[in-house]
């Protein structure tokens, strides 16, 4: 008994690290649908792409962490505003269908020049630091995972000053309530929008340093999954909910942590995918979402 | 009435001969093993697109999950003929029964969502299946379901191809499809005209699981596997450009796109670095320059060449 307790909070710790990546990403993904009503397939690769960007930042500019990070998160969001730019922004006005397939062919495109580009290949992400595991009572942790979490943290409350005190973040507000009072009020909606992805596609390479820094190894195609499944916590706490995405991220990689430690790592996909069934089913608008009447 | 006979007749006459021609060259050896394969591909990515264009073009629910249904009748079909040793012919039905019932158990409580919600939880779903069928050691697991006979020939992909395309041509003609476009086009309006939009809506998706259900069967005694890894949401994406491509509610379409995209795939297949490269930069320019897809939701006639482009959509 005491030791199914003890399994327990040890699958939570890493449950918690784990789901903190899944939020940096899902903020990414609940942040562009609140703005453009677009299910952006393309984040997961972003993610990826910084990924990249902080292995070359540590491995060949021999940078340390913060840097790299830093750099990284400046090199997604650039890649995140063009790809708005050639792909999204001209499809503003198209069938929604038509905006989807384009952010799938976007994915697919990222993915494969990134294999021409850097071969299929997995690399070993570098050790930026020490890795020391640190005893609380009978529970382990290691410094990634305290890494992983402060840094999320950290993160997450810049985004909420960001969106919630400042100018720009009251305008991207703005954009998501009502896209087109807030071009009747003056708002630039275009530089909303830019900005938005960059922010969104910062954050999803900041967890994609942080996967790097965590499980130790980086490839092209290692986007596709987390990015399903961030997009599955944004669904959970309610899509265009900022504190949504954040609680969907940490719920669903607790799940997940749960799943594999006490069933089977192989029904981890499954778990998450089931959740995001239920939540469809009992409440589509997400936990903190609230259910808006059809109107004809 | 008559006209459309006639019509329909016609075309048959049309399939027969395309048939007697491509069997007479893979007969002849005139089609190598390479384009046999791609033919082959074809016919199974047609009736693919055909029937997800009935879901997703007809009546317009946005649905990515069809390679789970393709992978149930797969394994079901396969379980049929390797484990249990009956026919192929009854392993072709059943697939097609089981993969339609699984449409139905799923369709009914998802197709109470719309939009982006249902394409991401059919996304889901599919990806639940694949895992399922992963964790069956019985059918072979990760490793897949290996020494299936090739018992699929070009006759059977060709005319379950044909009567496909004829059934859900039909379906669209009659009175449970026009339910179908109605709820397409508007479902507060057609739920107010007294159609019942669950039921049809449920109706349509079933019947694209079950014909995915029988190319998944056709595909598997063709490769001599099934695999979990060939039913990924990539497939899904890949059928889901195929229609997309042609034409969202356009049969041709769906046929042109299945074609067009399997031959740009076996082009492509020397260069498979750049394969994948290529095929998305196509599918991005295609929806920048014409979202609507090749021929919008019209139907290729004779009539759309003879007019000078008047019908073209």
């Amino acid at each position: 008994m005491d030791t199914l307790l003890q399994q327990f909070f040890q699958q939570l710790i890493n449950g918690i690290s784990l789901g903190s990546i899944y939020a940096l990403i899902a903020l990414g993904y609940t942040m562009i649908y609140g703005i453009i009503k677009l299910i952006n397939f393309a984040h997961g690769d972003i993610y990826m792409i910084g990924a990249y960007f902080g292995f070359f930042a540590t491995t060949q500019l021999g940078l340390g962490f913060i840097p790299a990070i830093i750099l990284s998160m400046a090199g997604a969001a650039i890649v995140g505003i063009i790809i708005e730019r050639v792909a999204y922004r001209p499809m503003r006005n198209a069938p929604r269908i038509a905006i989807l397939i384009t952010a799938i062919g976007v994915s697919f495109f990222l993915e494969y020049s990134m294999i021409l580009l850097v071969s299929p290949q997995p690399r070993t992400f570098p050790a930026v630091f020490t890795p020391t595991v640190y005893h609380f009572g009978p529970l382990v942790a290691n410094s990634q995972q305290l890494v992983i979490l402060i840094s999320a943290l950290i993160l997450m409350v810049a985004l909420s000053y960001i969106v919630n005190s400042t100018k720009a973040g009251k305008a991207m507000r703005a954009v998501s309530f009502d896209a087109d009072a807030a071009r009747l009020m003056g708002i630039n909606i275009d530089r909303v929008i830019s900005m938005t992805f960059a922010l969104g596609s910062a954050l999803a390479a900041a967890g994609g340093v942080l996967v790097g820094v965590y499980y130790n190894s980086i490839d092209p195609l290692m986007g596709m999954m987390p990015g399903l499944k961030a997009f599955v916590a944004a669904v959970l706490g309610g899509i265009g909910i900022i504190p949504g995405a954040m609680m969907g991220g940490i719920i669903l990689g607790v799940v997940e942590a749960m799943v594999s430690g006490f069933l089977s790592s192989t029904f981890r996909d499954a778990a998450a995918f089931g959740i995001l069934i239920l939540i469809l089913l009992y409440k589509p608008a997400g936990l903190l979402g609230k259910n808006v009447r059809e109107k004809v | 009435m008559n006209r459309v006979r006639k019509f329909d007749l016609s075309v048959l006459a049309a399939s027969i001969a395309i048939f007697a021609a491509l069997q007479g060259m893979i007969f002849t050896g005139i089609i190598g093993p390479f384009w046999e394969l791609n033919i082959i591909l074809i016919c199974i990515n047609i009736i693919l697109a055909v029937s997800l264009n009935l879901i997703n073009g007809y009546t317009g629910q946005f649905s990515i999950g069809h390679a789970g249904f393709m992978a149930v009748g797969a394994y079901t079909s396969a379980v049929i003929t390797v484990k249990l040793g009956l026919p192929y012919e009854l392993g072709l039905v059943v697939a097609t029964i089981s993969a339609g019932f699984l449409g139905f158990l799923i369709g009914l409580p998802t197709l109470r969502l719309n939009g982006d919600y249902l394409a991401i939880a059919t996304l889901g779903l599919g990806e639940i299946i694949r895992i399922c069928i992963l964790n069956i050691d019985y059918v072979g697991g990760a490793s897949g379901l290996m020494g299936i006979p090739r018992l699929t020939t070009f006759a059977y992909v060709f005319w379950i191809m044909i009567g496909v395309i004829f059934f859900i041509k039909n379906f669209k003609n009659s009175a449970p499809g026009r339910c179908c476009l109605a709820i397409r086009e508007n479902e507060i309006a057609a739920d107010t005209m007294g159609i019942n939009t669950t039921k049809y809506k449920v109706l349509a998706f079933t019947l694209g699981a079950s014909f995915a259900g029988t190319a998944g069967a056709l595909f598997s005694h063709y490769f001599f596997l099934a695999h979990p890894a060939s039913f990924t949401f990539m497939r899904s994406f890949d059928i889901l450009t195929m229609v997309v491509l042609g034409g969202l509610g356009s049969m041709t379409g769906s046929i042109t796109g299945a074609i067009l995209l399997t031959f740009i795939s076996a082009f492509l297949s020397d260069f498979p670095e750049w394969r994948m490269i290529i095929y998305s930069v196509t599918m991005i320019i295609l929806m920048l320059y014409r979202p609507q897809g090749l021929f919008g939701n019209k139907e290729l006639s004779l009539k759309m060449f003879g007019l000078g482009g008047k019908g073209n959509g």
